[in-house]
């Protein structure tokens, strides 16, 4: 019999979690969970500033994320967190802000932000996580669906094409593109931390099991399968063409670092071009202060 | 407090109501927008767009209505008082995010310039055909304010007032311009800053401790923190308790639904914006609004040439109704002679308070122009038959 | 003033909004009347015929549209031909005489012209035809002041343009005093006349 060397362990994650909404939707098996673990490690480790954090989710299983974050928080309404952090980013640029949404979300009805927000390169950390299917709403096809699976509303198959989503962020112009699956946590925290670095549109995929949906409507196990089905069939490959990395049904997952590029963000356009058509009549995006209403602030002496 | 100078383009200008409208925004303090261009209202954010970087803000063009209507949200919650602009077919598409500024309470303002429609409609014509979508156009219980001006000078002085009110009950508000008050040009007076009365955000002085997002202190209205502040408050569309967490319950339904719509209802009376004139032994009462209520006193000053007794109520807010203004009326003229540019919407909010004590005609147009003043002098002369 | 109707017509590019602007202004601003100006919007005001609508008066002015001009400005043989029959009987007809040729006259207007364009052409530059017409405009109407016009003709144009668009007012102005001392133009209705019988 062992003995407890430590009665209450405290999770290391859990201050940036909001305890008291425990216990949390998600299914036994579910990734969503893992990849909050991911994100709040590399927190720890890149040391940011929680104050200036504020993280957005869109509707779905991985939009209740924003609901469990002790962090400034906003769950949104379906497809619509990219557009709702552009605004949040641009009025207020000195805060870091996350986009945690999933596939159906921020693919198919949010399509047109995902592209448009990197085109623009409005600096944002988008993680999607992608569990294959809409899971929220009980197991229909996505975008993000591989071909041949059996969905909800595929009772036949999948035979649409999927999107490959590195591929179409990197066309888009994001600086930095990543793809890891849920067994590979801790290159997706280093992943995260990476991508809260570079000034521009990041977006990292995490692949994830939905096995309540996906995995059992298509007889691959549970969970601990679909692990053991990441870690034989991934393949690290940084760098790698993000025109050959689309996934199919049980193949090979090509993960790792895609794109990791500079070119100037939104912020940085938007007041080169100001500078150089209104000279010095153009007041000054402040970076610290944003356009924060005059009478906004609280009063300093009462607030924290 | 006062409006921040910056923002006010003292003076007197030859303005029309779209170019009012944006500079009524500035001076209550607006400093981003977002927006995709639609006849007949992109000229607002046009000088927006031109405006804006030199007084210390920007604007952002979206990829669609959708994205609009929410970036400005996202704004808002940054710190910043913020707008978007559209016309039908665009407030078609933002009506999920006027039900999320609603249930996220979440002030800022909607500025419908009203065209024909339904559908593509009459893209360069005007119409009253969305003031029925203000009220009800997203799904759930909720309420709104909206304000209908008639004239440019109008589109400045009630913009200013829509961000005061949007700010005082932390609700979006339309603004229901039309087409023609959008694109008239008229005498403006943008007066001093000093004489801009503008609302200051309902922001919390309570502690990060102390404070509960959702929880309302006697008068319904809860107090906002904003990102980056260091509250980590949680904000959502779902149904959600003082802490602004999920709760769904129909106990929590219940109590956050009423509150949404009573903080509105409740102060009715108290902020109902309307132009009476001559109604006390008026047998006929002219309800308009709008450009429409400009045809509409062209009808009376004719009607009172004929020697008929009509009195005239311009509603400036239409949402909230002012139903005890109407109920007060009813009980004291024969009828009610109600033009619009539709056909037939808010009619049926008069006739609803006037509860069968006096007629309720309808005066209907279909848009596309406005009525000629004669038809509204028929159905006046009608009404007293 | 009594409401007055009046509309400004030719094609794109002739400065016909600007021409309103400039009277609404001076009407409402500087003089201190009413003035609500409108105008046509869309693909079909972009080149071809343009319009702009103004209605002044010394009392708010309610309905915003014009329905029968008491005074047409037509800057194009088209305007002529889409707007010359809604003229209020008796009105007044301004027509930039060397691009606008007066014909099938419905009602019986007071007609005037000048060769707007020409006299732009004299002070070097074309684009101020269109103030040629507001200052030809000012003296044959007699409806607003000529200072007051000219005032805003001053805040209505860029700095850099101010003086040579004053001289513009100026030349309409003055050709306009001489035009109205002459009175209204029978050799145009002769010239009507002219064409009809060529049409015959």
């Amino acid at each position: 019999m062992t003995t407890l060397v430590n009665p209450t362990p405290i999770n290391p994650v859990e201050p940036f979690l909001r305890s008291d909404r425990m216990p949390h939707i998600w299914c036994p098996g579910c990734g969503i969970g893992t990849t909050v673990n991911c994100f709040a490690q590399a927190l720890i480790e890149s040391k940011i500033d929680l104050k200036t954090l504020a993280l957005v989710s869109g509707i779905g299983c991985t939009g209740r994320v924003a609901g469990y974050v002790k962090l400034d928080s906003f769950h949104t309404t379906h497809g619509r967190a990219i557009p709702f952090a552009t605004g949040l980013k641009l009025a207020n640029p000195k805060l870091n802000v996350v986009v945690y949404s999933g596939d159906g979300d921020l693919s198919a009805i949010g399509c047109n932000h995902l592209i448009h927000a990197a085109r623009r390169n409005i600096d944002l950390k988008v993680i999607c996580v992608n569990n294959l299917i809409y899971a929220m709403t009980g197991g229909q096809t996505a975008p993000t669906t591989p071909g041949h699976a059996i969905t909800s509303t595929s009772p036949y198959g999948t035979f649409e094409p999927a999107f490959n989503l590195p591929h179409l962020v990197e066309a888009a112009g994001a600086v930095y593109v990543a793809r890891w699956t849920t067994y590979h946590v801790r290159q997706l925290a280093r992943s995260i931390g990476e991508a809260f670095k570079k000034k521009g549109f990041s977006f990292i995929e995490v692949i994830s099991p939905c096995p309540t949906l996906y995995q059992r409507r298509n007889k691959l196990g549970d969970g601990l399968d679909t692990m053991k089905y990441y870690k034989e069939k991934s393949k690290t490959k940084h760098g790698a063409p993000t025109s050959e990395i689309g996934l199919t049904m049980q193949g090979e997952i090509i993960v790792g670092k895609f794109v990791d590029r500079d070119r100037p963000d939104y912020s940085a356009l938007l007041k080169a071009q100001m500078h150089e058509s209104l000279g010095e009549r153009y007041v000054d995006y402040d970076e610290e202060q944003g356009y924060v209403c005059a009478d906004g602030g609280c009063a300093e002496d009462s607030c924290h | 407090m006062k409006a921040d100078p910056r923002g006010v383009l003292t003076g007197t200008h030859f303005m029309d109501g779209d170019h009012a409208c944006c500079e009524g925004a500035l001076a209550a303090g607006a400093r981003f927008a977002a927006g995709y261009p639609i006849t007949p209202s992109t000229e607002v954010v046009e000088r927006f767009a031109a405006r804006v970087p030199v007084v210390g803000g920007s604007f952002i063009q979206m990829e669609d209505e959708l994205a609009a209507s929410i970036a400005l949200q996202g704004a808002v919650w940054g710190g910043a008082k913020s707008f978007t602009v559209t016309s039908g077919p665009g407030f078609s598409l933002m009506m999920e995010h006027i039900g999320y500024a609603a249930m996220t309470e979440t002030p800022c303002v909607f500025v419908d310039v009203q065209r024909g429609g339904p559908s593509t409609g009459l893209p360069t014509l005007p119409a009253q055909g969305d003031m029925m979508q203000a009220r009800w156009g997203s799904h759930g219980d909720y309420e709104i304010i909206a304000l209908c001006p008639n004239s440019p000078q109008e589109c400045f002085d009630l913009t200013v007032k829509a961000f005061n009110f949007a700010e005082e009950f932390r609700v979006p508000v339309m603004f229901m311009m039309d087409e023609v008050v959008g694109h008239m040009t008229e005498k403006v007076v943008i007066p001093p800053a000093d004489q801009i009365e503008v609302v200051p955000r309902k922001h919390t002085r309570k502690t990060v401790e102390e404070y509960l997002p959702y929880a309302t202190n006697g008068d319904m209205v809860p107090e906002m923190a904003h990102a980056g502040e260091g509250y980590k408050f949680h904000v959502t569309g779902l149904t959600h308790d003082e802490r602004g967490y999920p709760n769904m319950t129909p106990q929590t339904q219940q109590k956050l639904v009423t509150r949404l719509q009573n903080k509105i209802r409740s102060a009715a009376d108290r902020i109902a914006m309307f132009e009476e004139e001559a109604t006390e032994n008026a047998d006929v009462i002219v309800v308009s609004y709008g450009i429409t209520s400009r045809v509409a006193q062209r009808a009376i000053d004719m009607a009172r040439e004929r020697g008929l007794k009509v009195g005239k109520l311009r509603l400036i807010m239409a949402w909230p109704f002012p139903e005890t203004k109407i109920r007060e009326l009813a009980g004291r003229t024969k009828a009610f002679v109600v033009p619009e540019l539709n056909l037939g919407q808010m009619v049926r909010e008069v006739e609803r308070a006037a509860a069968g004590r006096a007629k309720t005609i309808l005066v209907p147009h279909a848009g596309g122009s406005v009525h000629h003043p004669e038809e509204i002098l028929a159905a006046i002369q009608e009404a007293v038959r | 003033m009594p409401l007055t109707e009046l509309r400004i017509a030719g094609f794109g590019g002739q400065g016909v909004i600007l021409s309103a602007i400039v009277l609404g202004k001076a009407a409402s601003i500087h003089q201190g009347e009413f003035a609500t100006m409108t105008q046509n919007f869309g693909p079909e005001a972009r080149g071809g015929a343009c319009s702009a609508q103004l209605v002044l008066s010394d009392k708010p002015v309610l309905y915003p549209y014009v329905t029968r001009p008491d005074v047409l400005v037509v800057m194009s043989q088209e305007a002529y031909s889409k707007f010359a029959p809604e003229l209020k009987d008796g009105g007044t007809l301004l027509v930039e005489r060397d691009l606008v040729r007066v014909t099938d006259l419905p009602a019986h207007p007071r007609v005037y012209s000048v060769p707007a364009t020409r006299l732009a052409e004299e002070l070097g530059k074309r684009m101020v035809l269109n103030i040629v017409m507001v200052g030809f405009f000012t003296a044959i109407t007699q409806l607003l002041e000529p200072e007051a016009v000219r005032k805003a003709v001053a805040d209505s144009v860029p700095a850099s343009f101010r003086d040579l668009n004053l001289k513009a007012f100026d030349k309409g102005y003055e050709y306009g005093k001489t035009a109205l001392a002459a009175g209204p133009e029978a050799a145009d209705l002769e010239h009507q006349a002219v064409l009809s019988q060529e049409a015959q």
